[in-house]
């Protein structure tokens, strides 16, 4: 059930990167090296990795946050999630959802009544006119969820986003998240350090390893797999992380 | 872009049950703290009144070097009654105020200018800090002579006070935007006027209020420091001129009551002008409790 190969290349790919190299100054040790990847347009990739693996700077390369030192990277514009929230505080949530939209150039009339749609989507319906500081982390992170599908792009980078929340919310937000993708199609790619949350989402499961940055493993994981095949996973996948994070020990 | 939800899903029940947990209860009354809290300082004043009350009958000082406070009290009923307190405050507010705008007026352009220049903020921005410990008092000389006893003295003296401190607030303002929230604008597509009027400009509010404060604070200083020592020509009579009076006339009752009154004028736009904005604007961040002054 899970396959174990370096890049499966595909039709209708959304994103192409290939050879795709980075390194922060011409002495500085290489953060990305020689990184493949190719994701369909609707796919959910959940990007695996211990610290400073570089997985953080592979989403930054895509959105065009910064430049590839090498290799080629084909990425349409895409929406960015952050691990916080990132509300503007002078705002309310309503209205943070409709910067996204104006700043789109959405018309004035339009953008009140999407942003109230988005808010609806992600259950926060009631809570359009509250400050991001009423909110707990949970609703901050709807929040920026909404916002971030305000920007009406196909592609959804989240990093880490969920990594500061209590287990109750993220397992909530996992459901969330999973309901939303399938609503509105979006194509994602999901970083985190967390391999059950990785199997919990992803469609497909890279793993990443360590200085420098490769993906170096990938599984792909069925719809139809139940608790125990997903634990199951899990532990396999915890396995061939660790003995990645143990080459870093010598 | 329509997109529709499903009405009695389990994840949206889910998510209400756990964000009426996790939303916070709504605070109890604090009416009763807040009245104590306003006390505070009416008590703090009796203390002060009824020490220096003691004093005059303890020590027994001559009512020409320290008066008592019904002395004052007095004086300063007999300059209300005769109108020439109304009209020195007057004065000096309409200076002040005035000299405050226009240094709002020319330190914020030039504030945002010096905040997005390095080479600009490399330049000007030391002579700028400068300037800001400079008593603006120094610029006073300076003044009669460039503009004679006039009221373009007392301006200029307020301008070089003000405008280098609101420079500054709005400038270390904006260096405390969180780069998160630039990151975001450029994420969101904002282009860099954008990102300058709906993000850096909203993030800095915060230390731009302050900075207006502290401009107002020495725009008031630097004026009463001007009308002290220019007094005469076609300059109008305000607070300071009414405290130089006094010690021309060595009535000390005066002196204290124009140092009383320009006192109280800084209090007043404090607590009625600065401090509900700062609050509001606190309070609308999460920066501050709702019960907290």
């Amino acid at each position: 059930m899970t396959s174990q190969n370096t890049v499966l290349q595909r039709a209708a790919a959304q994103l192409e990167i290939s050879g795709l190299s980075k390194r922060f100054g011409p002495d500085a040790p290489l953060v990305l090296d020689n990184v493949n990847l190719s994701v369909e347009r609707g796919e959910f990739v959940a990007l695996l990795g211990a610290s400073g693996c570089g997985k953080s700077t592979l989403l930054n390369l895509v959105a065009g946050l910064e430049e590839p030192t090498a290799g080629e990277l084909k990425a349409p514009e895409a929406a960015f999630m952050f691990q916080d929230a990132s509300l503007f505080p002078w705002l309310s949530a309503q209205a943070n959802v409709e910067l996204a939209l104006e700043l789109r150039g959405v018309g004035r009339q339009e953008r009140t009544e999407q942003a109230g749609e988005l808010l609806e989507l992600v259950h926060l319906g009631g809570a359009g006119k509250k400050r991001p500081h009423e909110l707990s982390g949970g609703m901050r992170q709807r929040v920026a969820l909404a916002r971030s599908l305000a920007q009406s792009r196909e592609l959804l980078l989240m990093d880490e986003p969920f990594a500061a929340l209590d287990a109750i919310t993220r397992d909530l937000l996992h459901d969330e998240l999973e309901r939303v993708w399938r609503r509105t199609g979006r194509t994602i790619i999901f970083i985190t350090h967390n391999v059950r949350e990785a199997v919990r989402l992803g469609q497909r499961v890279l793993l990443m390893s360590s200085r420098p940055g490769r993906i170096v493993a990938e599984w792909s994981v069925s719809e139809g797999l139940d608790a125990r095949d997903r634990a199951e996973l899990s532990g396999e996948i915890t396995t061939v992380l660790r003995r990645e994070i143990r080459r870093h020990a010598a | 872009m329509r997109l529709e939800t499903d009405s009695g899903d389990d994840v949206g029940q889910l998510e209400a049950g756990l964000d009426a947990l996790q939303a916070e209860p709504p605070g109890r009354s604090r009416v009763r703290p807040a009245i104590g809290k306003a006390l505070l300082p009416v008590f703090a004043l009796a203390a002060i009144v009824y020490v220096w009350q003691m004093y005059i009958w303890i020590v027994q000082p001559r009512p020409d070097i320290l008066p008592g406070p019904a002395d004052v009290a007095a004086a300063l009923g007999s300059l209300w009654g005769d109108g020439a307190a109304q009209e020195t405050i007057l004065t000096s507010l309409e200076r002040g105020v005035l000299g405050f705008l226009i240094a709002a007026v020319i330190a914020t352009p030039a504030g945002l200018l010096l905040s997005q220049h390095k080479g600009l903020r490399a330049a000007f921005g030391p002579l700028i800090s400068g300037l800001q410990v400079l008593p603006s008092v120094a610029w006073v000389p300076a003044a009669i002579i460039w503009f004679g006893l006039t009221d373009a003295t007392v301006y200029f003296v307020v301008l070089m006070g003000a405008v280098p401190s609101i420079i500054n607030g709005l400038i270390s303002g904006v260096d405390q935007v969180p780069p998160q929230f630039l990151r975001v604008g450029h994420v969101l597509g904002a282009n860099r006027w954008q990102q300058a009027t709906r993000i850096i400009l909203p993030a800095a509010l915060p230390g731009y209020i302050g900075g207006l404060k502290q401009g107002w604070a020495f725009s008031w200083r630097s004026l009463m420091a001007a009308e002290i020592i220019t007094v005469g020509g076609s300059m109008g009579f305000g607070l300071g001129s009414l405290l130089q009076q006094g010690r021309d006339l060595s009535d000390m009752a005066i002196v204290v009551s124009a140092i009383l009154l320009i006192l109280a004028i800084g209090i007043v736009i404090e607590l009625l002008v600065f401090a509900p904005v700062e609050r509001r604007l606190l309070r609308g961040r999460g920066l501050l409790k709702s019960g907290e002054a």
